[in-house]
């Protein structure tokens, strides 16, 4: 096979290597450049191997060269970019992304090139930059750090990010269920099968492409047939079954409380084609599951060796999985390196496929298990009693050329004779963890097993329990029992009487008896200068044995100052290989045991997940969804210019072709003012409260009395919230004796019905009274100005608008032009004003009957700026502007509208508070600027002193400022501290272009104070 | 202790490192100290170490329930900046801030206190007005900072989203230039390291179980070590101030929520400054290392787990893909949560309590980091002399008695 030298032939021997290739077909992919190929079925990582690359990428921090050491989600090494421009995606697993036509891949934190890396400098002066270093020393001068900082910053982080924006879409999917499996190896398949069988409705989810995990490449037969065969049977039966649902290429992400999973299923990535059609890139999965059921299996772990970081080493399962299942080998020539029995399979499967093998070297000086004698039989040369102490290397560290055995006992130096040999890879094994990621999400506790020299589950509170190899459970039999039962008992748990009973039809299995394992942490160098070499622990972070035991010393002693001070565990594949080795080592450097040293926190995900994924549909034009009212259309054909106000848009006014922002907002005063004008108010908050307790509940929150008010009437409210500061103020009218329509601000609707509710449900679930919120049921608008009347009888209808039967702050109930209404004499201009509400279906149609109606009266729209400066010149307080929170009604002289009779209300005994209370509080007041054309900028400060340079005391600010066409100059309103002693006092403000403004304090209304236009 | 510098680190070198000392001790606990400080975080060492430092109060011991930085002190997103609105915060903030600014030089320990400038974005007319508002406010107070258009934002942060026609554009934004950030867990050790050198007793693993009065005055604490006895007692525990006050019977005006966290995987420099968006809930800077720091809002309800719930993550991203559109395609590595202690004005408490020799610091909430070096200056003169320092002392228990709040949540919703 030409351009994949390290390809091995599909028929070996009595077995097949490369099942689930597709050698028929070639897959061109390209590599830094370079072009090459492989075959449907071949992962990048696969692929490189065939094709004889083995140097992948360059490390962290000392860039050494690095290549693939695993085959799945664990790999901390093989980081690559895939893709093109708005489709890069920078810190790839080489062994999880799946080859396509014309994939492009790139090495990573590498200059000028992977071969040739400047960086590697960086390894020359490792002695000087061992874990930490950076906390000693980068202080002088005490200004340079942010120029060493520069330079650390660009040395560091792996890949890039695209420079355009993502092209692919997400979503997400909701989805509830009666057992999720996790894993869709044995165990899970297993669990799955007895579940399904029990009636229970089933997810399985795996994040490989295919269903089966190891069953390819571990020992054991079910039923008497390799694993595989059962596999495809079973996920045959589980596919067809209706209440089944199997996935691949998913990923339990996060298991967070109630035993709610997220899962990302990746749909496109191994086919971008699928994306261009349309096809979302990642989903999304929500899923409450009433039971999980954890077969996430076991991770490998390597062992810690000088230089065990070189290309060339890898995990033993990863050897044996490129053979068997990509037809690769990963190397000319190996030696597998192992405590235990499980490597032998390697070394079985390599020599069965043909590839030569060196030698097995295990620590233990007396291996029995059956695969072991396999293996002796098979005439592997199996050397016990040794371990790999150092490998030699060519290519400036990138090939292995041999590696040195010596004899090894555990806790002591090396000694004894030493053997080189020669090989070209090396398969290491240094045992099993459970992958127990999930299970402590939502904090499951795990403990110690000392046979398994891991964590294995213990106990959670949630509905998640482990089986097979993330149990703990690797004896194949033990562990389709053990899955098979839990399927089984979970399903009945979850689906209660309505579980079907089904004959347990489990299959049997058996597999090699294996020995125990021998715990290895840390073998020692050869040789006086032990210390010059260097044993990974974490492969990505570049942490050493050395860096670990250096914390120790220093006093880092807890895992978790240990994990900060050195990087351990933080990379992006968050410890997978190396989180028990390090604790292995630091059993020696902290004289204690693993149980007592304790493990870090697992926290989600458990591979990383895309954040295009998280935002899902929600990103872009439907970020945060705009919230329009009824004549949003009108208002965008009439030129409007928006403002979003929280997530409403609303027009802030409508300039005519020529207009300035300024000149359209004084035209629409001035028609208010003259004419008559038509506002879009329907964002106003409104919320109907009903039942018997609905007044009850008004004259506690608000400050004023409600109970009172007669049915047909509104009354002007202010909301406090406990510490007496005013949180919201509107018009309430009584609809019937037990019925209340309440407006809220604007920005106050959601947050207003929100705290109503906290009150009915946490304090007063007495109370009788249900609060609704309606603010989008209808549309509502302002006709405001001396013509409004004229407009509103200009239209058919059954309401009498006149003075004498529609007093101001009453309501109607009728028809309008056939729509039915609620109409309301209330005015916020200070302008004979009526608001008419209308069901939203007919709110476009009644704003444009209204503005015929108004054609002859000079009407025009007026936008929100209008709005704000037409009550600015009555004096009208707006709640944020002219209150920020510590505001409370005396302070903007709203003292009227506080009962002093009621007992209580919220805030009530807060305002008695000394502070609250105390006379020379900052207060509303109104402030004409000297020179009247001058507008003070919004929320500039006075101060109580001119004073050359900063600080200066200051005595309050303003609160709004705006030029008034009505008055013919510049108004404000503004917080003075004593301010209403203070009318007629001149005050300064000193402005950031180094101008000051002075201001006299006057009373805040500036338009009509006797309220004469309004009442007409 | 030994003085780091390039120097000493490369006569070490020559050693392999094998002859650097513990950082700090691991002392057992004495019967009686002068004072106790519970809770190793940022605030509890600083208090310490400026006891020790301005103060000569060496008899001392710090109490921590687990590990010291344990907290959310070895949690949080590291922003300081002190453009906070109200006077009181800007005095304490901003000595804060200044005290950072040599921090590294003060401890000898690198703590990477990087003022890359904080940028907070405007993308409503009222958050424009009331940034400006606290802009006149700080520049008047002589805080340094100030409103930047679009363009200026566009320059200092290249992969914003810049367009008009986004959901919420960026109409400017508010601009401490000597805010930023600095590395968490240097903090925490730095000042441990400091406080252990002069003698003051850092206690891991020892946890504060109950606490001893005697007619009114505070005679000593239980621990999980044992009795030790003191007669000044500062509580410094953050999202556990509830129940540590409440071992003492003083029932406090907190709530703990949980607020979290999340890092994306290491790339090259995108981002130079941090980014706070309000509107949309979400900030974001990228780390030495090359992670983006990203957090927002806090889960929306009380607990003490530290952990919080994805919603509260994915109204987070959602916001900020659409702030940086280039990071979708970046992935999240790992999420975490801290529990805030809340005050109803977001503002901290920094107090003397009825109880003699009782001192509390709390109420940090979402955005306490960037002012431990000013806290634990305050607060260490509180407890020295007995009586308020002057910049503590408009944040004592007492303001939500007389109802003089310092409300920050006028100026920004989530403060960090
Ligand atoms: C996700 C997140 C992001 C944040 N982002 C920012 C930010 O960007 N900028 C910013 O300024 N702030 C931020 N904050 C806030 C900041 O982290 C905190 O305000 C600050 O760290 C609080 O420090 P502390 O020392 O008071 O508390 P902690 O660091 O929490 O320390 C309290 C200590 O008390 C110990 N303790 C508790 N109970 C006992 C007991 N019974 N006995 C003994 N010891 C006990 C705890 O174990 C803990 O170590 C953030 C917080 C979080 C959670």
């Amino acid at each position: 096979m030409s351009g994949q030298p390290y390809r091995l032939p599909a028929n070996v021997g009595s077995g097949t290597t490369g099942r689930i290739l597709d050698r028929s077909r070639r897959i061109a992919f390209s590599f830094d450049g370079k072009s090459l190929s492989g075959h449907p079925g071949d992962t990048v990582a696969s692929a490189l191997f065939a094709n004889g690359i083995r140097l992948v990428g360059r490390s962290f921090k000392y860039h050494r060269p690095r290549g693939v050491i695993g085959s799945g989600a664990d790999e901390p090494n093989a980081l690559i970019s895939v893709g093109e421009s708005g489709r890069h995606e920078p810190n790839q697993r080489a062994t999880q992304v799946e080859l396509y036509d014309g994939l492009v891949s790139k090495s990573q934190n590498n200059w000028p090139n992977l071969k040739f890396d400047i960086g590697q400098i960086n390894s020359k002066f490792s002695r000087l930059i061992p874990a930490g270093f950076y906390y000693k020393t980068f202080m002088w001068p005490q200004s340079a750090w942010m120029f060493y900082e520069h330079f650390i910053r660009n040395a560091a982080g792996l890949g890039t990010a695209a420079s355009e924006p993502d092209p692919d879409t997400y979503e997400h999917m909701h989805a509830t269920c009666d057992v999720l499996v996790v894993g869709g190896g044995v165990a899970g398949l297993a669990a799955a099968q007895s579940a399904a069988a029990a009636g229970a409705r089933v997810m399985v989810v795996d994040e490989c492409a295919r269903l089966g995990g190891l069953a390819d490449s571990s020992s054991g037969l079910i039923e008497s047939s390799p694993q595989t065969e059962w596999v495809q049977s079973t996920v045959s039966t589980l596919a067809a079954a209706e209440n089944v649902h199997l996935m691949t290429r998913t990923i339990a992400a996060g298991h967070y409380h109630h035993n709610w999973c997220l899962l990302l299923e990746r749909v496109t990535d191994h086919d971008p084609s699928l994306a261009i059609q349309g096809a979302p890139r990642h989903r999304l999965w929500k899923v409450r599951a009433n039971q999980i059921v954890m077969a996430t299996g076991a991770l490998e772990r390597p062992l810690t060796f000088a230089n065990n970081d070189r290309p060339g080493v890898l995990l033993a399962s990863a050897a044996r999985i490129y053979v068997n299942r990509y037809g690769v080998s990963p190397g000319r020539r190996g030696v597998v390196f192992t405590n235990n029995d499980d490597a032998y399979q390697t070394a079985l499967d390599l020599t069965r496929a043909g590839v030569p093998l060196a030698r097995v070297v295990d620590v233990r000086t007396d291996p029995r298990g059956e695969l072991v004698e396999e293996a002796r039989a098979a005439g592997i040369e199996v050397v016990t009693g040794m371990a790999v102490t150092n490998v030699d290397t060519v290519a400036a560290g990138a090939k292995i050329q041999s590696v040195k055995v010596a004899p090894y006992k555990a806790g002591s130096r090396i000694g004894g004779r030493e053997e080189r040999i020669e090989c070209d890879f090396v398969a290491v094994s240094g045992g099993w963890n459970p992958a127990v990621h999930l299970y402590c999400h939502t904090s499951g506790k795990v403990k110690f097993d000392e046979d398994l020299q891991s964590f294995k589950p213990d106990r959670s509170f949630d509905q998640i329990t482990p089986v097979g190899a993330a149990n703990g459970t690797y004896d194949l039999d033990g562990l389709i029992s053990e899955a098979s039962n839990t399927g089984a008992a979970v399903a009945k748990k979850a689906v209660g009487s309505k579980v079907k009973r089904s004959k347990s039809d489990r299959p049997l299995a058996s597999s090699p008896k294996a020995g125990k394992l021998e715990p290895v942490w840390f073998v020692p160098a050869t040789g006086a200068l032990n210390e010059g070499n260097k044993h990974f622990v974490d492969f990505q972070n570049d942490v050493t044995a050395a860096d670990l035991e250096l914390a120790a010393r220093e006093g880092y002693r807890s895992v978790e100052h240990i994990k900060r001070y050195t990087t351990l565990g933080m990379a992006t594949d968050q410890g997978k290989t190396s989180n028990i080795n390090a604790l292995g080592v630091l059993t020696g450097a902290l004289q204690s045991a693993i149980p007592q040293i304790g493990t870090t926190t697992f926290r989600p995900p458990y591979t990383p997940i895309s954040f295009g994924a998280i935002a899902g549909t929600n990103a872009g034009n439907r970020f945060l969804v705009v919230r329009r009212t009824p004549p949003y259309e009108w208002h965008c054909e009439n030129r409007a210019d928006f403002e979003p106000i929280g997530q409403w848009r609303r027009p802030y006014c409508y300039p005519k072709p020529g207009d300035s922002r300024h000149d359209a907002i004084n035209r629409e005063i001035l028609s208010v003012r003259n004419e008559v004008g038509l506002l879009d108010a329907s964002t106003l908050g409104k919320i109907e409260l009903k039942g018997p307790d609905a007044a009850k509940l008004l004259d506690r929150v608000y400050t004023n009395t409600f109970s009172t008010l007669k049915v047909g009437k509104g009354r002007y409210g202010l909301m406090l919230n406990e510490e007496g500061f005013l949180m919201d103020d509107g018009v309430t009218v009584r609809l019937a004796d037990d019925h209340f329509l309440m407006h809220t601000t604007s920005g106050g609707a959601d947050r207003i019905a929100g705290w109503l509710e906290e009150w009915l449900q946490t304090e007063w679930s007495d109370l009788k009274v249900y609060v609704t919120p309606v603010t989008e049921q209808w549309a509502q608008f302002a006709i405001a100005g001396p013509n409004a009347r004229n407009v509103l009888e200009n239209l058919d209808g059954d309401i009498d608008f006149s003075a004498d039967s529609f007093e101001f702050m009453s309501m109607k109930v009728g028809r309008l032009t056939g729509y039915p209404v609620r109409a309301f004499r209330i005015s916020f201009s200070g302008e004979l004003s009526y608001e008419i509400a209308t069901p939203s279906n007919f709110g476009h149609s009644l704003w444009l009957a209204l503005l015929e109606a108004g054609e002859n009266h000079g009407i025009q729209a007026y936008g929100t700026e209008a709005l704000h400066v037409l009550r600015a010149e009555k004096g009208f307080i707006v709640v944020g502007d002219e209150s920020d929170g510590t505001v409370t009604p005396l302070d903007l002289g709203l003292g009227w509208a506080v009962s002093k009779k009621k007992d209580d209300y919220i805030g009530k005994r807060s305002l008695e508070r000394a502070y609250l209370a105390a006379p020379k509080r900052k207060q509303l007041v109104g402030l004409l600027t000297q020179d009247p054309q001058e507008v003070l900028p919004d929320g500039a400060y006075a101060v109580a002193e001119l004073k050359d340079k900063p600080p200066m005391e200051m005595i309050g600010q303003v609160t709004s400022a705006y030029w008034s066409p009505t008055v013919g100059r510049s108004i404000a309103m503004a917080l003075i501290k004593d301010g209403r002693n203070r009318l007629g006092d001149v005050v300064d403000f000193p402005l950031d272009n180094g101008k000051v403004v002075k201001a006299t304090i006057v009373d805040p209304v500036f338009y009509d104070k006797e309220g004469a236009k309004q009442n007409v | 202790m030994k003085r780091y510098s390039i120097f000493s680190l490369a006569r070490n070198a020559a050693n392999y490192h094998k002859d650097w000392g513990p950082v700090w001790r691991s002392p057992e606990p004495k019967a009686e100290y002068d004072a106790v400080i519970v809770g190793a975080g940022g605030h509890g060492l600083a208090t310490a170490y400026y006891l020790a430092k301005n103060h000569n109060m060496t008899n001392i011991a710090v109490l921590e329930k687990g590990w010291l930085g344990g907290g959310n002190t070895g949690r949080n997103t590291t922003i300081i900046r002190s453009n906070y609105l109200q006077d009181e915060s800007m005095a304490i903030y901003e000595l804060a801030r200044s005290l950072y600014e040599n921090l590294s030089q003060e401890l000898n320990y690198n703590v990477m206190f990087s003022p890359r400038g904080v940028l907070m974005l405007c993308q409503t007319e009222h958050e424009l007005r009331a940034f400006k508002r606290t802009s006149h406010a700080n520049r008047l107070a002589g805080t340094e900072a100030r409103m930047i258009d679009r363009a200026e934002v566009k320059r200092l942060c290249p992969i914003i989203n810049d367009r008009d026609d986004c959901r919420y554009p960026i109409l400017g934004a508010y601009y401490q230039p000597r805010g930023g950030t600095a590395r968490h867990d240097a903090i925490a050790w730095g000042y441990a390291r400091g406080a252990d050198a002069m003698g003051v007793d850092i206690i891991q693993n020892c946890e504060v179980v109950g606490i001893d009065q005697n007619a009114g005055r505070i005679t000593g604490v239980r621990t999980s070590r044992g009795e030790i006895k003191t007669t000044k007692l500062a509580v410094v525990v953050a999202g556990s101030t509830t129940q540590l006050m409440d071992m003492a019977g003083v029932r406090m005006p907190i709530e703990s929520v949980s607020l979290q966290a999340l890092v994306s995987e290491p790339i090259k420099p995108v981002i130079d400054v941090v980014v706070m968006a309000n509107t949309v809930h979400g900030y974001m800077s990228q780390s030495d290392k090359g992670e983006l720091v990203i957090g927002g809002g806090a889960d929306p309800y009380n607990n003490f787990s530290q952990r919080g719930s994805f919603p509260a993550v994915e109204h987070t991203v959602t916001a900020l893909v659409e702030t940086f559109p280039i990071i979708s395609r970046l992935r999240m590595l790992r999420q975490w949560g801290g529990t805030v202690d809340m005050t109803g004005d977001r503002s901290p408490i920094i107090s003397m309590t009825d109880i003699g020799g009782l001192f509390v610091n709390c109420g940090w909430g979402t955005g306490g980091f960037k002012a431990i070096p000013g806290s634990g200056w305050a607060f260490a003169d509180t407890i020295a002399n007995d009586r308020p320092h002057p910049i503590a002392a408009p944040f004592s228990l007492n303001r939500y008695m007389i109802g003089h709040s310092i409300d920050e949540s006028v100026a920004a919703a989530v403060a960090h």
